[in-house]
């Protein structure tokens, strides 16, 4: 089973595309509506990129415990 | 547990009005983290801002916020601060609102140090009025106000705040965000005025007229041009042609204006002032 868990708000989404375009796993990648969309969770590794970088706060990744380690 | 930017929205603002692919809502959740990660709560800090897409930022998040004049934010948050010394005075600029009609201000708030954390948005353009040239512009630029390219040099806006007496200044963008939010926390517990650019990108009023047509390729640019002053010290001249410094640029102590001025007050009314 995945270890993190990605939700996606696709009413803040605005498709920039960002989370897709620097998720270093291939995460993630857009939905036949052009927002963006969760692929392969499998691959994720909970860095919180997609989230930190996301300029809607349209992405949330649960299970990670990056924040902690930047504090 | 981790914080999500979300549990500090006012839900019934969002989505928000910025265009796709804006850095201002990236440089936002930084800061938003940076406040948590200190543990301030809610009700302490105030968030003080001016006109501007960067000043925007007050709009959706859930702190005291406050929405000033064009370039006068650091004014109000200066009378706020000496009347309400307890409070964590956040304000969030933008580099027009900041360095151009309010760069007078923000000299004079370093001059002070009062105990005030700035975060300047530099997106390099006047973006919620479509597009016209800022201080911070880079020579060279496009825009509505420089169809054939600005000719003005830009100003080093952390320079700037260290030489007119900042006693934190540090550097980051919306590509490096978790530098971000590092800088940004330290200059919350700093005591004194702390000056935090991030350099983030305008898709729509800088991008589009100087040929960087996607966010993407945008934060690339910004991955690619920034060195961070720690790796910048072992590089040589050539290496550093076209780049800009990212990091912690100043950090020293130097008596803090509030309490100066309450000890000038303590001090009068001991003499028998009223
Ligand atoms: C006194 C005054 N002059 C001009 C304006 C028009 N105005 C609104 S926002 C803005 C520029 C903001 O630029 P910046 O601070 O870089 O913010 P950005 O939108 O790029 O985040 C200007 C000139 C105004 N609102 N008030
Ligand atoms: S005009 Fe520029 S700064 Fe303003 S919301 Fe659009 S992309 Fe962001
Ligand atoms: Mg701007």
């Amino acid at each position: 089973m995945a270890k993190y868990i990605i939700e996606v708000r696709k009413n803040w989404c605005k498709s920039c595309g960002i989370c897709i375009d620097f998720c270093p796993k291939g995460v993630l990648g857009f939905d036949t509506e052009g927002k963006a969309a969760v692929l392969d969770l499998e691959s994720c590794t909970g860095c919180m990129m997609c989230e930190y970088r996301c300029p809607d706060y349209a992405i949330k990744v649960e299970g990670s415990e990056s924040n902690e380690a930047a504090s | 547990m981790a914080v999500h930017v979300q549990d500090y929205l006012r839900m019934h603002k969002m989505p928000h009005i910025w265009c796709p692919g804006c850095g201002t809502g990236i440089a936002l959740g930084a800061v938003v983290r940076a406040i948590h990660n200190v543990g301030y709560s809610r009700d302490e800090v105030i968030v003080i801002t001016g006109i501007g897409c960067s000043a925007r930022t007050n709009a959706i998040i859930d702190f005291n916020t406050f929405q000033t004049t064009h370039g006068r934010a650091l004014s109000f948050a200066t009378g706020f601060k000496l009347t309400r010394p307890e409070m964590k005075v956040v304000v969030i600029t933008g580099d027009g609102d900041g360095a151009g009609i309010g760069g007078n201000h923000l000299i004079h708030t370093c001059r002070r140090n009062i105990d005030i954390t700035t975060i300047l948005i530099n997106n390099s353009i006047y973006g919620m009025t479509g597009g016209q040239y800022s201080p911070l512009t880079p020579r060279g630029s496009y825009a509505t106000t420089a169809p054939y390219g600005t000719v003005e040099p830009s100003f080093d806006i952390c320079k700037l705040a260290e030489g007119a007496g900042a006693t934190y200044v540090g550097r980051a963008t919306a590509y490096h965000v978790t530098l971000l939010e590092q800088l940004v926390t330290k200059a919350l517990k700093h005591e004194g005025f702390s000056l935090v650019e991030a350099i983030t990108q305008c898709p729509i009023g800088y991008g589009r007229r100087n040929k960087m047509k996607s966010p993407t390729e945008m934060l690339k640019w910004q991955r690619e041009h920034a060195v961070n002053v720690k790796a910048a010290a072992g590089m040589s001249p050539e290496q550093l042609e076209g780049k800009f410094l990212i990091g912690e640029f100043v950090n020293k102590t130097a008596p803090e204006y509030t309490k100066l001025y309450q000890k000038l007050i303590e001090d009068a009314q001991s003499k028998g002032a009223k």
